[in-house]
């Protein structure tokens, strides 16, 4: 019988926090092994375990698995976040990679050289109202149902709704004028594993501090 | 009875020719409709065609379906090349994200400042030799079957040998130690519907020069 899932990478966000909300929101227990220093990113890449050299792996069902979204789909059709046909995964796969454009401007903020910084921001914050949020919300207002696709939790409600949290972090204004986006984040949040996802000592890493990211670009040169 | 995938684009690579290759792959015949002037993209968004303002866009079974990984997956699934069952499917996908990477980065050479191009290069040169190439033929060589998942041809084949013609027209020295990838890209550019792919004519489009670049960046107003 296998065991939980295992995940490799850094004790922080970066690549691997969607992986984690996923697993987290269906309800699945994972365990992490953590990178430290460089040594231990060696291992993994002298172990033959990561096909690309790079992190985020996640062993899961006798597999190692690298990529992001190739652990994510196979994550999503395993604990049925995948919608019901072909059709509904293609809404499905069209919102999450919409959350992920934006996701990756977030994510890539705090790499930014300080001199380009406010530039990028006003253009993440430019984006998020005029672009992304504005999509989102029309999608949950053209048919008044609870969730994006198929009036039926899936892994586009997830990755949207940890969309949510890091745009509210970086600025809870940005949310005022998308009623049905906060009522889906309120909506999802309350499930029970995300609810229990959401409260401290779980799994959920913290916002990124800029200070850890200098030394881990200094360790393991990127 | 729908009719045939309408491809969004301008008429270029970009980020639409991986799925005319995997349309074409698949035997799909399809319609494009070329955006020439900026006007044409912004009646695109003013229409609503366009989820994120952005194309790629193919109208298909009746969906405006942006993002081209959603695209590229819909496609697969219904040509079934997709693999068999999840595994397979996670093998398929991780051998795409993988090809989409070094991809990415060969994709975006042309907007790359010329004083940085020399080292973009080089770095692309050294994914490909040192990390890309040896784990697909890595691959090859641990099954010896014919294609990478499940020996049957499926997007990862697709999307790898389009990727190694990019890879041959950068520099088809990087192809030189990879015998079993040579010998994918030889079995797959013989299938019949690849191989009318691969003919002057086709809706294949040309490696971007200094022209289409310009008109690119002007009609996306790139800087």
């Amino acid at each position: 019988m296998a065991g939980k899932p295992i995940l490799h990478y850094f004790n922080g966000r970066g690549r691997m926090e969607c992986i984690r909300w996923l697993l987290a929101a269906a309800g699945v227990e994972f365990e992490e092994k953590f990178i430290e220093k460089p040594e231990d990113l060696d291992k993994l890449k002298n172990d033959g375990s990561l096909m690309f050299q790079q992190v985020p792996m996640v062993e899961i069902d006798g597999m190692k698995l690298v990529q992001t979204r190739a652990i994510l789909n196979y994550i999503a059709t395993k604990y049925n976040l995948y919608g019901k046909d072909m059709k509904e995964r293609a809404l499905i796969d069209m919102y999450s990679e919409g959350v992920a454009d934006l996701g990756e401007m977030i994510m890539h903020l705090p790499l930014c050289p300080p001199a380009e910084k406010d530039a990028k921001l006003t253009l993440i914050r430019e984006k998020t109202t005029n672009r992304y949020l504005p999509a989102f919300e029309n999608v949950l207002k053209s048919h008044g149902q609870d969730y994006l696709v198929g009036n039926k939790l899936s892994r586009a409600d997830i990755h949207l709704v940890e969309l949510l949290y890091y745009v509210e972090e970086l600025d809870p204004s940005l949310l005022a004028n998308f009623p049905l986006l906060k009522a889906l984040k309120a909506r999802v949040s309350n499930l029970p594993a995300v609810k229990k996802f959401l409260q401290p000592g779980s799994q959920r890493k913290p916002p990124t501090d800029e200070k850890k990211i200098e030394e881990a670009r200094k360790a393991f040169k990127f």
